[in-house]
């Protein structure tokens, strides 16, 4: 490991970033390898174009949904730590991790998980999903193989099966509810090689 | 040549089982009695024949002779032709006894929970081998080989194969193939060389003869987890699916290992241990490799031909099943030809057909796969189960030797668990939701032992394995063990345990949807994250089915359709035959079922369901709407009239002489009518609604592909009646405008062309429904208080009004209703809870309903003579909604006391004007 370590003193705040995120090291220079190698100009941050470049997000449905949601609201760019961040809601979940109330829901759990899936769909962030923004994710997912009258219907029948407070509007608690028996931490995680 | 079948079973068991013991006995005793009375008891006499014929070739003979010196000379009127029948007769027979034996285990529904059905086939299978045993002093049957791997094993795994979750299995792949070839190699090993050692150290008897080579060989025969039990004994207990696909999994993949480990020791036994060279080793390995892929590859190719084939049988929907089973079969049986891993053959050849005959077949054919399948899988199983008991009683096949049967039973259930342990510990580091202890120890626990062991057992030639008899009798308590005791045991300790169960439940929509979004973001964050995982690869596997594979092998009607798209539709489907079967076949109650079964109703669910008023699928929640808020009497009267019309004119035909065809299967009458409307309520919703009068001719166009979609052979002639009704009634030829003028939300678009009507369920809805809900909502916020005496459902009000057009017969709800009052507060579920009692009220006031209409059935109102009768006054123009009109007083009482809520408000204002 002592190539890596040497390697890891070149990502800023590596310590921390490991800390936070639940990433090991090996983990962690991986992805600034990555990260580096999506930045095209070493800016030291990545805006839309260096992820739209990657090519097989091309092919995949809801990939600028996807890519949007690495910006937080009214930024053009995002750099190492946010990119980061937002990776480790992907991690595994520990099956046995220590956790003592005062510490924040680290982005792995599954609520973590569930929250970065939420705000996908929950495009202007008013904490829930509109039929509009609904719409928007099956259109995207849907392409062309379905009319918009369709489409419409399922948004509807969604919203009518998960919406409890029947605001007409999917909250982050009838969200989180209509996939509770959903094993989240499998279908959310990817496995992270070295 | 069938010969296992057992003489004496059928007949003894057909008494037996009814009266189990010694009521049997009499029946049995007859058998050794010659003294064939040729037009005796059938049973006994078949049973009698069949042991002759079967009793060996000597005994035959002679029996036979004799048999024929009855014959002797002249015409006679009845002959007895047992020959020429017995084959079948005796395979029918022992159909009929499994089949009968299973029956009479579900009798006692307690016991059934507590005793898996295995046991009790085993059980039986040991009952009727014992009655056979003393009867003829002389086991004559065991379970066959070459039966059990020709005919009974390909269709249990058949219906594994085809039947199998695809995306679970491929998502534990990794784990199924480590624990099928790892483990089962080390349990092989394991097993052959410590009972080896055992030997050595003079554990099991000197008389057992055998070495190394023989010890491996049975070390590899017994090692296997078996399909068959795991999926009887696993089937009953319900553990998660995740545990029961790495079990299942494995039971079926090992084949490959079982078979080449099995054929490897056999050859190594004929040269004899001393001779095998080191290339053998490697030919080993080297035949394992093509075992295992060649097997998949001939499924896959199998798998490809079968989705190829589906595709045209647009035209000759009755064969589908057909072609399923028969190509199934054959991809095991060529792969048993080149002596290739059949198990697998045929496992990749149902999982990889499966979607895409699944989505070109007929809805029809799907059921019918399904059921066949299951049914001969079931029947299979039986079998296997009771020959199994069957054969453990012949003494003659048996050699007992404590040792070995004790170290057998010892060792696999220790190397089981070493194994499960070690490989879950090394798949643990890569598995995204590692396996825990509970799961282990479930595993290990599950690794039964059967059938498959017991006809490679079997099959071993007593020439070269000198301690086969040996071998046999561990091989028979090692699989009575594992599916008796572990069998009979893993239920409680599975719930000892905790282990998280299967739920019965089918994913919702909501699921359906995100679930499928995770995938995407998976895929994409994998690719942004620059990870070849498995997503990324299972994304390239999908693009490339898409752009290529489902071209080739889907309908082009399918081939467009999304899967999530399907999935909904799936849902609805499923949700109509809830509803449906809840309330019975009545077609009334299912539309009034509607309102009570499901609170935020479903647009959609309407869609599917409403088999009375198809048309105004969304219509009709308004005209609730209408009636819960405004309360038109008026309204109600039309659309009862309404109801009818669409009913008499629609659904019934007047009488058609029914043909038969062999390759077309009539519908029935009633099945014929859902369909219709069915197919009807999708199209409607499948379509734009762009369609009208004019368009009529590019609708059916484009409605023919819908049809295909869904549910099988309606005649054209059919369809086109049902296009007719699909249009609005004014559409239909001769339908009085005047009804439809009056319904209110047709009435208030306007009277103008026929099309409006179809318009109008578009645009009201959408709209309405919401406004409806919040109403609904904001009404039952109100009368929540449990000592509210009103209905707090006010559908329920709705509904009861619904029934009751004549305020004669119309029973106020109100006593039925508010008992259920508090379930009906605002809590989510509290509308799913349906009271019986409610209910069956609610079907009284149906059938009620429901007699006056029947008179008029058969005879369609878009005829245009009617009987005047049932014409109610045909020109009662809407009255003026207001609250003194309406009947029911718990509703009236309810709009008091519930200020209309803004949006009814809205709604109210927006009906009169639109009248």
């Amino acid at each position: 490991m002592g190539s890596s370590s040497s390697n890891l003193n070149t990502i800023p705040n590596s310590q921390e970033l490991m800390q936070e995120t639940g990433f090991s090291a090996a983990h962690l220079l991986r992805l600034y390898e990555r990260f580096e190698f999506l930045d095209k100009d070493n800016k030291g941050h990545l805006r839309p174009e260096d992820f739209e470049a990657v090519q097989e997000l091309s092919t995949n449905p809801i990939g600028d949904i996807i890519i949007g949601s690495f910006f937080s609201p009214g930024q053009e760019t995002v750099d190492f730590p946010s990119f980061v961040r937002i990776l480790a809601h992907f991690r595994p979940a520990e099956k046995n991790r220590t956790r003592d109330g005062a510490q924040p829901e680290p982005a792995n759990s599954s609520t973590g998980k569930l929250k970065f899936a939420f705000q996908l769909y929950d495009r202007d962030r008013d904490g829930k999903i509109s039929r509009e923004e609904l719409l928007q994710v099956l259109r995207a997912m849907l392409e062309m193989q379905v009319t918009e009258e369709q489409l419409e219907s399922m948004a509807e029948r969604a919203i009518q099966e998960a919406d409890l407070d029947e605001d007409d509007a999917i909250s982050f608690d009838e969200f989180k509810k209509s996939l509770e028996k959903v094993n989240i931490d499998h279908k959310m995680s990817i496995h992270f090689m070295k | 040549m069938l010969l296992l079948l057992l003489p004496a079973a059928a007949p003894a068991d057909l008494c037996g089982t009814g009266s189990p013991g010694l009521g049997s006995s009499p029946p049995v005793l007859l058998l050794p009695q010659p003294g064939p009375e040729e037009f005796g008891a059938p049973g006994v006499a078949s049973a009698r024949s069949a042991a002759e014929e079967a009793a060996g070739p000597g005994e035959a003979e002679e029996d036979g002779a004799e048999h024929h010196h009855h014959h002797g000379g002249g015409f006679r009127v009845v002959q007895w032709e047992w020959n020429y029948v017995q084959t079948p007769y005796i395979i029918a027979i022992w159909l009929l006894v499994a089949s009968v034996a299973k029956i009479l285990f579900h009798f006692s529904q307690r016991f059934t929970t507590v005793v898996p059905e295995s046991c009790m086939l085993i059980l039986l299978g040991l009952v009727l081998g014992g009655i056979v045993l003393i009867a003829n002093k002389k086991q004559l049957y065991q379970l066959d080989p070459a039966l059990f791997f020709l005919f009974l094993l390909p269709t249990i795994v058949g219906d594994a194969g085809y039947f199998m979750p695809a995306r679970l299995f491929f998502d534990n792949l990794g784990a199924i193939l480590t624990y099928a070839v790892v483990g089962t190699l080390w349990n092989a090993f394991c097993t052959g060389f410590c009972l080896y050692a055992a030997k050595l150290l003079g554990i099991i008897g000197h008389h057992v003869q055998a070495d190394l080579m023989d010890f491996l060989l049975f070390g590899a025969l017994i090692s296997a987890v078996d399909p068959v039990a795991v999926l009887a004994v696993f089937e009953e207990v319900h553990v998660n699916e995740t545990l029961f696909i790495i079990v299942f999994g494995e039971s079926l993949l090992n084949d490959a290992v079982t078979v080449v480990l099995y054929k490897v020791y056999i050859s190594f036994v004929e040269v004899g241990g001393a001779n095998v060279l080191t290339a053998d080793y490697f030919k080993g390995v080297a035949s394992f490799l093509i075992v295992s892929i060649g097997g998949t590859l001939v499924g896959l190719v199998f798998a490809v031909i079968l989705g190829f084939v589906t595709r045209f049988t647009k035209k000759v929907r009755i064969i589908e099943p057909l072609f399923v089973f028969l190509l199934v079969y054959l991809a095991y049986l060529t792969a048993e030809l080149f002596s290739l891993s059949a198990i697998l053959s045929m496992t990749f050849c149902g999982i990889g057909a499966n979607k895409y005959v699944e989505a070109n077949i007929s809805q029809k054919s799907r059921t019918t796969i399904k059921y066949t399948m299951k049914n001969l899988a079931s029947i299979a199983e039986t079998i296997i189960f009771i020959f199994l008991g069957i054969s453990a009683v012949d003494k003659s096949k048996w050699a007992w030797d404590t040792g070995l049967v004790s170290c057998t039973l010892v060792f696999i259930f220790v190397f089981r668990a070493m194994g499960v342990v070690g490989q879950t510990w090394v798949l643990n580091r890569f598995r995204l939701v590692p396996l825990d202890k509970i799961d282990q120890v479930v595993m290990s626990y599950g690794g039964l032992r059967g059938a498959v062991a017991f006809a490679l057992v079997v099959l071993l030639d007593g020439e070269q394995v000198k301690a086969k008899d040996y071998f046999v009798a561990t091989t028979i308590v090692v699989v009575f063990f594992t599916v008796m005791f572990q069998g009979l045991t893993i239920k409680p300790l599975v719930k000892w345990l905790k282990v998280p169960r299967a739920t019965n439940r089918k994913p919702t929509i909501n699921e359906e949807i995100h679930e499928r979004a995770f995938d995407h973001i998976l895929t994409a964050v994998e690719d942004i994250a620059g990870l070849q995982g498995y997503h990324h690869w299972r994304d390239k596997w999908e693009q490339f089915d898409r752009n290529y594979l489902s071209k080739l092998l889907l309908r082009k009607s399918v081939y467009r359709k999304s899967e999530l798209w399907e999935a909904y539709q799936k849902i609805n489907i499923r949700d109509a035959i809830s509803v449906i079967d809840q309330v019975g076949p009545s077609k009334k109650s299912i539309y009034l079922s509607i309102y009570i079964s499901k609170k935020n109703f479903h647009l959609t669910l309407f869609a599917t369901v409403l088999l009375v008023c198809s048309r105004r699928e969304n219509g009709s929640g308004v005209c609730l709407d209408l009636q819960v808020i405004d309360n038109v009497p008026g309204s109600k009267v039309v659309e009862d009239m309404e109801t009818h019309h669409v009913l008499a004119g629609n659904l019934y035909k007047p009488r058609k002489r029914s043909h038969y065809s062999r390759h077309f299967m009539p519908l029935g009458e009633k099945e014929r009518q859902d369909r219709e409307v069915f197919q009807r309520n999708m199209r409607i919703r499948m379509e734009t609604y762009k369609s009208s009068r004019h368009k009529r001719h590019k609708k059916e166009r484009s409605m023919k592909k819908v049809r295909q979609i869904h549910m099988s052979v309606v005649t054209k002639k059919n369809f086109q009646a049902a296009l007719d009704v699909c249009q609005s009634p004014s559409a239909a030829p001769s339908s009085p405008p005047t009804e439809d003028s009056h319904l209110p939300w047709k009435g208030g678009v306007g009277l103008p062309p026929p099309c409006v009507s179809v318009e109008a369920t578009k645009i009201i809805p959408v709209d309405l429904q919401q406004a409806w809900n919040q109403s609904i909502s904001s009404l039952e916020s109100v009368s929540s208080p449990p000592a509210s005496t009103e209905p707090v459902h006010p559908r329920v009000s709705a509904l009861s009004r619904l029934g009751g057009p004549r305020p004669a017969s119309y029973t106020a709800p109100s006593t039925t209703v508010s008992s259920t009052t508090s379930i009906g507060a605002p809590a989510p579920q509290s509308s799913f809870c349906f009271p019986e009692k409610k209910k069956k009220k609610m079907q009284e006031e149906e059938e009620e309903e429901e007699e006056p209409g029947a008179s008029q059935e058969m005879q369609p109102l878009m005829l245009p003579v009617r009987p005047p009768g049932l014409l109610p006054p045909p020109s009662p123009p809407l009255p003026p909604p207001g609250p003194g009109r309406r009947r029911n007083p718990c509703v009236y009482l309810r709009s008091l006391v519930a200020a209309p809520p803004p949006a009814s408000g809205d709604l109210h204002s927006r009906r009169p004007t639109q009248l």
